[in-house]
């Protein structure tokens, strides 16, 4: 059964590659991309360490709600580990 | 008073907009060696994709709206190589005032 | 007199592309604030010694030798050879690479259209795109319209392009957030079973490799 993750929620004013209509949205990682150098501390000039980064892919109904154009559409997006938190499946 | 949500103008992703305009032009050649500065430049390692992609989207929205696609990249190719200090912001108004001497055309400014 | 681009061929080929074909006449307009500030930054970085103008010559060319046909080359060969649309499928970087295509660095993922899914190429954030492999991208894919809606609205923007896709195809979108770009393995159209290689890249369209499209009809 493939991961459940979810992007997290955050709102930092610089550089960043998770997109906000994603943040807070859940889906599942379609593969492993491997690691790629931090693209905000890149923007600025400053030394990066490699992240690891995942294809995550999202239904539309979990993006748009009621609201998707077509439920069962699906949206992939690249995102680095440190956006990611895993998802309880446990939690009620 | 103005809090903010903190979205930045630059990510796009389901707003709402009107039909995707399709008109498209041919890039002249102004444009090509900007696209080719940024490249080279890259190569190099003079400034990352990310660090361009920053001073753009530090540009504002205004700079979106009002100046053409490789207008907004030049700005941040120069923007980039200041920071860096590859050159002086004296060495480019000087190179500027003296660009502008040429002629009116780019045509006649391209090379001195 | 209006200005003629072979004034200056007897020095440079300047205002002419590698081709041979006069750029668009922009260098006859008047001089601006951004040209003079390409031509100044250009200029420093030669006299700096970081670039040469030879080098920014021959980068133009490479990009100009990029284009939609390397891209329809790469979608005709997995058309007609199942272990190469496999390796295509698998990385698609090593198998533009291995049909000779200068694609830099590019990281590169194929996705596949079926018979019951579509796939669509956005950049929501700027605008990457497989330009190492298919040039550079067409203008509306820069358009705040096109960014803004193809992640939330992907088949009414599917229908502006001419493409109105019954709901039992699954539509996959793909963001280009970071580091990959993608280009969509279009399905090969109905009644080309006699075409040899050559003839089916002429039926592979910029816009079925990004999505907005599908092949020609031969």
């Amino acid at each position: 059964m493939a991961e459940r993750v979810r992007v997290k929620a955050l709102t930092p004013p610089g550089h960043v590659r998770a997109p906000w209509y994603l943040r807070g949205k859940e889906g599942v990682i379609e593969r492993p991309l491997g690691a790629f150098r931090n693209p905000e501390q890149l923007a600025y000039g400053l030394p990066a360490e490699e992240k690891p980064l995942f294809r995550v892919r999202f239904l539309m109904r979990d993006i748009w709600g009621e609201a998707a154009e077509n439920p069962d559409d699906t949206l992939d997006a690249e995102i680095y580990a440190h956006w990611l938190e895993k998802v309880d499946h446990h939690a009620p | 008073m103005s809090d903010w949500d903190g979205r930045r103008w630059h990510d796009m992703g389901g707003q709402a907009a009107g039909p995707v305009p399709m008109e498209g032009h041919d890039f002249a050649l102004w444009e090509k060696r900007i696209d080719a500065l940024m490249v080279l430049c890259g190569q190099k390692g003079l400034f990352t994709v990310d660090g361009l992609r920053r001073a753009l989207e530090d540009m504002g929205e205004d700079a979106f709206e009002k100046h053409s696609y490789y207008e907004r990249w030049i700005a941040a190719v120069n923007q980039n190589l200041l920071e860096s200090g590859v050159y002086s912001l004296e060495e480019l108004a000087d190179r500027m005032e003296q660009v502008a001497a040429r002629g009116p055309t780019y045509a006649e400014a391209q090379h001195g | 007199m209006p200005h003629d681009h072979h004034d200056h061929d007897h020095f440079h080929h300047e205002g002419m592309s590698p081709s041979g074909h006069p750029y668009r006449a922009d260098n006859d307009g008047p001089l601006t604030y951004w040209q003079r500030m390409e031509i100044a930054v250009r200029e420093l970085l030669v006299e700096k010694g970081l670039l040469t103008p030879s080098e920014i010559a021959a980068q133009i060319e490479a990009m100009e030798a990029r284009s939609p046909a390397n891209g329809a080359a790469v979608v005709a060969r997995a058309w007609v050879d199942p272990a190469f649309k496999a390796r295509l499928l698998a990385d698609a970087s090593a198998a533009s690479r291995e049909m000779g295509f200068d694609i830099g660095p590019l990281h590169l993922i194929a996705v596949e259209n079926t018979a019951q899914t579509h796939n669509l190429i956005v950049c929501t954030l700027c605008s990457c795109y497989p330009r190492n492999l298919l040039g550079l991208p067409p203008d509306w894919y820069k358009t705040r319209e096109y960014r803004s809606r193809a992640v939330r609205e992907p088949r009414a923007v599917l229908r502006e392009f001419g493409l109105d896709l019954p709901d039992d195809v699954t539509v996959r979108v793909h963001d280009s957030t970071a580091d990959m770009r993608y280009i969509v393995l279009p399905s090969r159209p109905e009644g080309t079973e006699g075409l040899d290689e050559a003839e089916l890249a002429i039926l592979v369209t910029r816009d079925s490799m990004i999505g907005t499209g599908l092949p020609r009809q031969p």
